[in-house]
């Protein structure tokens, strides 16, 4: 079949299966922009930004477990996107960003909306193209889908000049794809997964340690099946909510900076790690030289770089979280007493009882952890949760009743102000049948607070829920513990009036100050089924904790803050 | 405590295409590895190259380096030597009026030679191991060298 380079890319888009792009057409990528007027396979959603558009599919693709496609112009609007690739990179989501560049002879010159888009997106991207000849076009855009998903999913850019577009050559797609220098570990290592199961049946108090490589593996029923059968306790990263139910006996709750007492003691206590697709980043880790002091790793991941990179692994097993665990359920069956932890139950029992997670109502004045254990109440299974970035986000890490992965969506690595909204719209566009709800703050929503629109355009009910504090809540929180309470430009005081705003799009907007009004306010979103902002007017000096002070040990925490 | 840092040699054989020294080089800027040489050629009859890096730190740090480099898509092998044979060649444009048999006689020492002569200048080149072309670059100040270029470590497992 010979056709043009951007009758290529949607041909390829079709043969992916793909149903949705988010996208945002300019010059160079107008050619292709021409192809999805003509076809009827795949939806194309129009958002208001460029970054909005990459953050969608991100949210898809968390939603789905596929991956995400966005397409956007050259110059600004590639780098408009970039945060969203880099968003994607440091959460390894699968996502296949295509650009438009500006034509081969061109190229150098510093053209109109030319940018070396290749070279910016290289540290930011698992890998890219830039393509010169339409004839390579179909192998690139099929090796991209197949580098995005497979191993330690990650976003790929091709960059396409826009004759390359127009140029006429051969589409066969049908070619498995074949990179001699591109082969991913997926199966364990039997011996060294013996000696692991062995460590497990040996130890005395084993921690599970679940990371989002299990959701991106979708291993998270595997693990359940591990953890129920062994009796090992469990903690979860801020990317793996939603592994355990939060009902789950043998979770203890998140770890980390804004981790409960109880999941950080367990982990300084614990005597062997069983690092599930984790990285040991250092918002989990705290002080390295004191994290887990005691124990031995197990350490599990797809990226042999991740093991071994911050904490020694004693047992470093290279391989897909969910084959891996298909071989250690049988030996762990075999090998491991589940009645061997009862002293270890009791001890952690003891830690929850000491300091269990938790927040203090005063007076009428609304909490912001309760709005988030309210929404959870009111919703639970049936909302999909989306945030943005900062004291908001912490508190659903922490507060909301999670119950099955692919439930949590927020930017972890890159922790990117404005990523809540326009994911959320991906996220529903995913699952129309759930409630799509983004918890955010005042800050971050005005980040990308244009997507009022997209949502309107193609029906994507999106709830925003404003934590809203008059602050950058999070940056005030250091500014007050670390800066002798210096707010040095973090006070909104001026804010829009969200309700006209929301309004002003064709959205619904609400002003809520009391928990009645807020129940009042969920439920008619939720009945309206438009776009809808809650304005929620919380506490405004409410701290996150407990908290471990950056590079401070784990088992260091500020469990209280008293005003002075 | 600092850990101990040490010097290394590792070859990386890429897919022969564009932007892969870039890839590879913008890897080590952006983690903070260090480049003491770098060196690259196509493998003859191959759609290969060859990358010779010289680095140092500290044991964590080359395995990083080693691991991070087998994750760019286009690397097919990374060797990060242990016993190898390591060359370098240096070429040194000296003035006319130094002697030319003493200069003869330095650069044989260190498998090197003459290789030509103007009529203000003469160059020599050396090839022999980096540490003894440091020690070659020492004895050859005292004939004033204008210009000095190395062309960084190639190496091969023994």
């Amino acid at each position: 079949m010979q056709i043009s380079g951007a009758q290529m890319v949607i041909e390829a888009l079709i043969a992916e299966e793909v149903e949705v792009v988010f996208g945002y057409p300019g010059g160079a990528i107008m050619n292709v922009y021409d192809e999805i007027y003509k076809q009827r396979s795949f939806q194309h959603i129009l958002t208001r930004h460029e970054q909005a558009a990459v953050h969608a599919a991100e949210g898809y693709a968390k939603a789905t477990g596929k991956v995400g496609v966005a397409m956007i112009t050259s110059g600004p609007g590639f780098t408009n996107g970039v945060t969203g690739l880099a968003d994607a990179y440091m959460d390894s989501i699968p996502l296949v960003l295509i650009s438009g560049q500006v034509p081969m002879s061109l190229i150098g010159t510093d053209a109109f909306q030319e940018i070396d888009a290749v070279g910016i997106s290289r540290p930011c991207t698992k890998h890219n193209y830039l393509v010169t000849d339409a004839a390579d076009l179909p192998r690139i855009l099929k090796e991209a889908f197949y580098i995005a998903r497979t191993g330690r999913p990650g976003p790929v850019h091709v960059d396409i000049p826009k004759d390359v577009t127009a140029q006429i050559a051969k589409f066969d797609y049908s070619k498995e794809v074949e990179i001699e220098t591109y082969k991913p570990t997926t199966k364990g290592n039997t011996r060294q997964i013996k000696k692991a199961i062995d460590a497990i049946a040996h130890a005395k108090r084993p921690l599970l340690y679940l990371g989002g490589g299990i959701i991106n593996a979708n291993a998270a029923e595997l693990v359940r099946e591990f953890s129920k059968m062994t009796q090992i306790p469990a903690v979860e990263t801020f990317m793996a909510r939603g592994t355990l139910r939060f009902d789950d006996p043998l979770l203890i709750s998140m770890l980390g900076m804004h981790g409960s007492y109880a999941a950080n003691m367990a982990m300084s206590e614990t005597d062997l790690v069983i690092g599930l697709g984790a990285r040991f980043d250092d918002r989990v880790t705290g002080k390295l030289s004191e994290f887990a002091k005691n124990a031995q790793i197990i350490h599990v991941d797809i990226d042999p770089a991740s093991i071994s990179k911050l904490v020694n692994a004693h047992f470093p097993i290279v391989g897909d979280v969910k084959n891996v665990l298909e071989q250690m359920i049988p030996l762990a069956k075999e090998q491991v007493d589940p009645k061997r932890y009862e002293a270890w139950h009791n001890t952690i029992a003891n830690f929850n009882k000491l300091h269990p997670l938790s927040y203090t109502e005063e007076g009428d004045r609304l909490k912001p952890q309760w709005v988030v254990e309210r929404i959870g109440q009111l919703l639970g299974d049936g909302a999909n949760i989306s945030t943005d970035v900062g004291q908001h986000q912490m508190w659903t890490a922490q507060f909301y009743p999670f119950t099955r992965p692919r439930q949590w969506v927020s930017s972890g690595g890159l922790g990117t102000m404005g990523f809540g909204f326009p994911a959320a719209l991906g996220v529903k566009r995913a699952d129309m049948e759930r409630v799509s709800v983004n918890i955010t703050g005042d800050g971050s929503i005005l980040m990308n607070i244009q997507e009022l629109m997209t949502a309107v355009e193609y029906k994507l009910p999106v709830i925003n829920v404003i934590l809203n504090n008059n602050f950058l809540g999070m940056v005030r929180q250091w500014q007050t513990l670390f800066y002798d309470k210096r707010h040095s430009s973090t006070d909104l005081s001026i804010q829009p009036d969200f309700v006209k705003l929301a309004d002003a799009f064709g959205g619904v907007g609400y002003r809520v100050t009391t928990k009645e009004e807020f129940d009042a306010a969920l439920k008619d979103a939720v009945e309206k089924n438009v776009v809808a902002i809650i304005d929620v007017a919380v506490n405004r000096f409410e701290n996150v904790l407990p908290m471990v002070p950056a590079g401070g040990s784990l088992f260091n925490m500020m469990l209280e803050y008293k005003e002075k | 405590m600092m850990e101990q840092t040490e010097r290394r040699v590792i070859s990386v054989i890429v897919m022969n295409e564009a932007s892969v020294l870039s890839r590879i080089a913008g890897l080590f800027s952006g983690r903070g590895y260090n480049i003491e040489s770098l060196t690259v050629a196509p493998i003859p009859e191959s759609k290969y190259s060859r990358i010779t890096i010289v680095t140092s730190g500290s044991v964590r740090v080359i395995e990083q380096i080693t691991k991070q480099l087998h994750k760019l898509i286009p690397v097919l092998r990374v060797y990060e030597h242990a016993d190898l044979v390591e060359k370098e060649m240096a070429m040194v444009k000296i003035p006319m009026s130094e002697s030319m048999g003493d200069i003869e006689a330095l650069t044989h020492a260190y498998n090197g030679r003459i290789v030509n002569v103007g009529s203000d200048t003469m160059i020599v080149m050396v090839a022999d191991e980096p540490m003894r072309v440091n020690h070659f670059l020492e004895a050859i100040k005292r004939f004033h060298p204008k210009e000095i270029v190395r062309s960084g470590s190639v190496a091969l497992e023994r």
